[in-house]
């Protein structure tokens, strides 16, 4: 709160308790995954490695297949970010600086549609898919994500900013729409690009029930379906599954800290109602 | 105007709204039609056995008290776990606006990054975390000298532990929005009410609470919708157990659907969950509009 200043020391002490507690399981699975197998089961049960070890991760890269979930959930991240990156960025434009009959009926409706839960469609989808034989492939993976609703509304509050009358100017000078989209309207909104790439990322390379309904087989498998089979496989090898846990969770906290003002502004923008 | 200037809003919005129809809403309003049938495994092999079965899936649904359960449970994850969460959030924001705070960006970080990690792999770390025997929490527990604690075996408290859990998961995300919120309240609020003599907690209910209602009113509604949508959690640490403790209502939908291949049943679940969540949203507007607190 303003004004008078509260106690420096309450405040940061409650700071630190908080950031204690948020940070602690994710020291505790990098602690653990690098413990001697069998050791974090020890009472009292221990905070450091006393002889740290890799052995964990060769034995989750050569016993588990480990190397195929992480290429299956890159893959799949990276073409989910790109599909919606296409999809998302020309239909907020279009709502945003387009004209075009019934454009904001249109728009109210996907708003609207925000309050349906994916996972009402989840079931019509999978018949669907397996009548297209797209079960168990990368791309029935893919389906839900290339276009969605809240994408569109990032860009679209973004796109809003960009002045019309440059556009205008170019299309006075002849320039196609195509031509306008790729040298004035993608530079202007590289930011809530980046924004927007990181959301696809991160939620493709998190997301659990849709893989888990249409990944069949074992060796397509992305590494929360794997992580989550393999735990009740492995419930016992506390070392094994922290590095499993390591393996999945730090390429997106890395992701996370280096594109932090980006992830953070389109969380904001994305919480303004419409 | 040229015919490709006024068709290019289409051919840039065009594709977007192929695939949102095709893949999403076709297949919301076929969720609705599956779900007044008895599309079951042997539909699945021949078509030819689906039966419409109009409404009967819902009043079956309703018979059952496995689907009570599953509902009772997601009710108290969301009614427990919602303003858990938000007060937690809004306990971190007001820490990190406080002028006495150190290091704001560095605190900020760190209380987020629960929020951008694997739900999946984070449950697992959980699950050891509150392990009966080799748990450091019973660890600390015990070392305090309370009695251990059977957090995932004990129906009575593995509600209890997975709200824990998702508040540790999710609080972050509404601390950035409240914390938005914070910085935004004029100074002059502060300043009149201390004009006023209104001390520190006065000033927080009369200025920083009435400032802040209607983005925690948004930020309740959001996280309710999600929190409706539980179902990793208790997948990986519980499995819906013990004794059905944490059956989700997706977890259901999922069991229903993707185990036994009850398709129609399961749609209906799907519906169901849908009709519920609108009918919360709507009763949070509606209370929300007669406190005055939205324009």
């Amino acid at each position: 709160m303003k004004g008078r200043a509260s106690n420096p020391l309450v405040v940061n002490g409650a700071l630190i308790g908080l950031a204690l507690v948020a940070l602690f399981p994710l020291f505790w699975m990098i602690s653990v995954s690098l413990m001697q197998p069998g050791e974090a089961a020890d009472v009292p049960p221990p905070l450091l490695p006393s002889d740290p070890t890799f052995e964990n991760y060769l034995r989750l890269f050569g016993q588990t297949g480990m190397g195929r979930y992480f290429l299956n959930s890159l893959v799949l991240a990276v073409s989910a970010t790109a599909l919606s990156l296409f999809f998302n960025v020309t239909a907020g434009y279009a709502f945003a600086k387009l004209r075009f009959k019934g454009r904001d009926t249109i728009f109210r409706l996907l708003l609207a549609a925000l309050v349906i839960p994916a996972q009402v469609a989840m079931i019509p989808l999978f018949l669907m898919l397996k009548e297209m034989g797209l079960i168990n492939t990368y791309l029935g993976v893919l389906v839900p994500t290339m276009a969605n609703v809240f994408g569109i509304f990032l860009v679209r509050q973004y796109a809003l900013s960009v002045p019309t009358e440059m556009l205008e100017a170019a299309r006075l000078d002849g320039a196609g729409e195509i031509r306008i989209f790729a040298s004035i309207v993608l530079p202007a909104l590289r930011p809530i690009i980046v924004t927007l790439g990181i959301f696809a990322f991160l939620a493709s390379w998190n997301d659990f029930l849709w893989p888990l309904i249409v990944l069949i087989d074992d060796d397509m498998y992305t590494l929360p379906v794997a992580i989550a089979a393999l735990s009740r496989e492995h419930v016992q090898d506390a070392e094994l599954m922290m590095a499993g846990a390591v393996v999945t969770v730090l390429p997106v906290l890395f992701l996370f800290l280096g594109l932090q003002r980006f992830y953070l502004r389109g969380l904001l923008l994305g919480s303004v109602k419409g | 105007m040229s015919p490709l200037q006024r068709a290019s809003g289409w051919i840039f919005a065009g594709p977007a709204l192929v695939v949102l129809s095709v893949f999403f809403f076709l297949p919301v309003l076929a969720a609705f039609a599956l779900s007044l049938t008895d599309f079951d495994i042997y539909a699945l092999a021949d078509i030819s056995n689906l039966r419409f079965v109009g409404l009967d899936n819902y009043a079956e649904l309703i018979g059952r008290p496995i689907f009570w359960k599953a509902l009772g449970n997601t009710v108290y994850f969301v009614g427990a776990g919602v303003p858990l969460s938000i007060a937690v959030s809004l306990f971190a924001a007001l820490l990190l606006h406080s002028r006495a705070s150190f290091l704001k960006p560095l605190f900020r970080t760190a209380l987020f990054a629960p929020v951008v990690t694997t739900v999946v792999a984070v449950a697992v770390i959980w699950r050891y975390l509150l392990h009966t025997r080799y748990g450091i929490l019973n660890a600390a527990l015990e070392s305090v000298g309370l009695p251990a604690v059977d957090w995932l075996g004990d129906p009575n408290v593995s509600m209890p532990a997975i709200i824990l859990f998702a508040v540790w998961k999710n609080f972050g995300y509404n601390m950035i929005i409240i914390l938005a919120g914070l910085q935004a309240i004029p100074d002059d609020l502060y300043e009149a009410a201390r004009i006023d003599g209104a001390n520190r907690v006065q000033q927080f209910i009369h200025v920083t609470l009435p400032s802040l209602a209607p983005i925690l009113f948004l930020v309740g509604v959001i996280t309710t919708a999600g929190y409706f949508q539980l179902f990793a959690e208790p997948y990986v640490m519980t499995e819906g157990g013990p004794v059905q403790s944490t059956l989700s209502i997706l977890y259901f939908m999922y069991e229903e659907g993707f185990k036994w291949w009850s398709l129609g049943s399961a749609s209906a679940v799907a519906f169901l969950l849908f009709v519920i969540m609108l009918g919360v949203t709507a009763v949070q507007y509606a209370v929300m509009r007669r406190r005055g607190g939205l324009a």
